[in-house]
């Protein structure tokens, strides 16, 4: 049962071979057995799920189902739900509890979902390793010795090791793609826009984008049904008609142009890695691709772009967090001024805080026409490669991250190295692009056996294409049911 | 562009989040990685490109001036660190 896809879950609960409460307790008991090591889940509310699962199955009685009515789905706690504790992974947030529901957590209870829990995440999103979350460290259950990505790294884990049927992410900058590939799972950030941003707690606003996480694109697809459209709360919103991301899965691959950015088979990628991409991408060519060199001549840019440009949104985003009307306030101070520099000096963490200071000074006075407004031209440059690639080829592909998952505590203290685990899924972000990470292999490091992902980069709104491709390959391969020992 | 420890502390002013001397100075060579990474933009001539801020041609969308939301005050106050007759307290700041 835990290693089926959503549509087998959802025939199955359909004709009563299982209710929702006997799935929701099935993966309740392996939150309780295996989330204490992994720590994939920040909040568990059991009654809560419980009571959905319920609702559920009467939904089902009464022949009212939708396709992803009692199916538990874990949410990333970046999501603001009404009358469950929300912390977006910091301290700051440790005392927040949800007063109303984003749009997402809305969308997935109206469908019928079950809210399995919120998971672990790097604090306020900012992270590549799931080690900035006060709630302490994720396990990847393939090394337990070695981190799951992030920023959602706790979704991913959750995921991975069947602790969920599936859940959801936000990507920034790779924070869905990369601890997908880290983890061994499907992840996809939308086209900008497609999904409502509204109470998903802001990073950099003008490149988050929530999107599914989960073991297949077939998956991914119901999920993508469930979580896109216009909302009028999220001034981003793209006003268009509703999608069916099913509509293309099924169709052959003959004569898909598949491009190659030769920047992404470069220097920095590990060799073990390209070993696997190129297999996959040779698989591909048996499914009838062509396959198309290309050049994003701006990629290694992206890292020193964003990092304008997220922290610049990010320093002023988080302003909010003041002491004042919610989060954390510190208990002793001398007056206004001293209460928010304490509160926040208190409430954030190291990663955090070291967003805020460069968001602050690339804004401040006198540097604005150097730095943002700089980053803002060479976005458009980078967006501008990526428009010239998509004359060439249908879709893009490439590796997801630079290696396979890294050993906790290996990068910590060094931001910069960090920084570049994202050097692949950036400058897809920067252009408000969808991308895609699908399991392709495995590559042996020191006896262990780690996942690789490959990357999917379409046109914009080219999700439902995208999802086809993945699936296809998943039709021929079976590394995306694969699963970690000891689970 | 380099930075000494004072200018961290006028930074974190600015962004209201005390620091201490000793945090400074080792917020400084971690910031100064960063901002190396990001002196690679200025090897780039950008003459005459027109900044992106949004990959979609999109404008800001209109509605009429009418209230949409209920009062929730209650719901939102319910969670603040201090609360008092419906205000938000904090330290006095009117002598």
């Amino acid at each position: 049962m835990i290693n089926s896809s959503l549509k087998q879950l959802g025939a199955m609960l359909q004709t009563k071979q299982v209710s929702s409460t006997e799935l929701t307790q099935a993966f309740l008991q392996r939150i309780d057995q295996h989330n204490p090591e992994i720590n994939a889940y920040i909040t568990i509310e059991a009654e809560r799920s419980l009571a959905q699962a319920k609702a559920a199955d009467a939904r089902i009685a009464a022949g009212n189902a939708a396709p992803l009515t009692g199916i538990p789905i874990a949410q990333k706690d970046i999501f603001v739900a009404n009358g469950w504790k929300t912390t977006c992974g910091s301290k700051m947030l440790d005392n927040f509890i949800g007063p109303y529901d984003a749009t997402v957590i809305k969308l997935f209870d109206d469908a019928g979902a079950v809210n399995l829990g919120k998971t672990n995440m790097d604090e306020f999103a900012m992270g590549s390793s799931n080690e900035t979350s006060y709630y302490g460290k994720v396990q990847n259950p393939w090394d337990r010795t070695r981190v799951p990505g992030g920023s959602s790294g706790g979704s991913a884990a959750a995921v991975a090791a069947r602790l969920c049927a599936a859940a959801t992410g936000t990507d920034t900058g790779g924070s869905i793609r990369q601890p997908a590939s880290l983890c061994g799972l499907s992840g996809l950030k939308p086209t900008y826009g497609l999904v409502s941003r509204y109470g998903m707690i802001a990073f950099a606003s003008s490149l988050d984008q929530a999107g599914p996480m989960a073991k297949s694109c077939e998956d991914m697809a119901l999920m993508m049904n469930v979580m896109t459209g216009f909302d009028e709360r999220d001034s981003t919103s793209l006003q268009r008609d509703k999608e069916n991301y099913e509509r293309e899965l099924g169709k052959p691959l003959q004569g898909l142009r598949v491009g190659l950015p030769k920047e992404f088979f470069a220097e920095g990628l590990s060799s073990e890695v390209a070993a696997v991409v190129e297999s996959a991408i040779a698989e591909y060519r048996k499914l009838g691709a062509e396959i198309v060199e290309i050049s994003l001549p701006n990629t290694q840019l992206s890292i020193p772009v964003y990092y304008v440009l997220a922290p610049a949104e990010a320093s002023s985003n988080l302003s909010r967090f003041d002491g004042v009307r919610y989060g954390h306030r510190a208990a002793e101070y001398d007056d206004l001024l001293d209460m928010y520099c304490k509160s926040r000096a208190e409430g954030f963490g190291a990663e955090v805080k070291r967003r805020i200071l460069i968001g602050t000074y690339v804004l401040s006075a006198g540097y604005y026409d150097a730095y943002y407004l700089k980053a803002q031209q060479i976005r458009r440059l980078i967006a501008e490669d990526f428009a010239k690639a998509f004359t060439q080829c249908d879709v893009i592909m490439g590796p997801t991250a630079p290696g396979t998952a890294f050993r906790s505590g290996e990068k910590a203290n060094d931001p910069v190295s960090m920084y570049l685990e994202d050097l692949y899924t950036i400058a897809v972000n920067l252009a408000g692009l969808p991308g895609m990470s699908i399991p392709a292999g495995f590559a042996s490091v020191d006896g262990k056996q780690l996942p690789v992902g490959l990357q999917v980069i379409g046109n914009y709104f080219d999700e439902a294409r995208m999802l086809n491709v993945g699936h296809a390959y998943q039709q021929v391969t079976d590394w995306h049911t694969r699963m970690p020992e000891g689970l | 562009m380099s930075l000494s420890s004072s200018d961290v502390k006028r930074i974190a002013h600015l962004a209201r989040i005390e620091v201490s001397d000793e945090e400074a100075e080792a917020t400084l060579q971690k910031l100064s990685g960063i901002l190396g990474l990001i002196e690679q933009m200025q090897a780039v001539d950008t003459a005459g490109i027109v900044p992106m801020s949004h990959s979609q041609d999109v404008v800001q969308r209109l509605r009429a001036d009418v209230v949409t939301e209920t009062n929730q005050r209650a719901t939102f106050q319910a969670i603040a660190p201090a609360v008092e007759e419906g205000l938000y307290l904090v330290p006095k700041v009117i002598e």
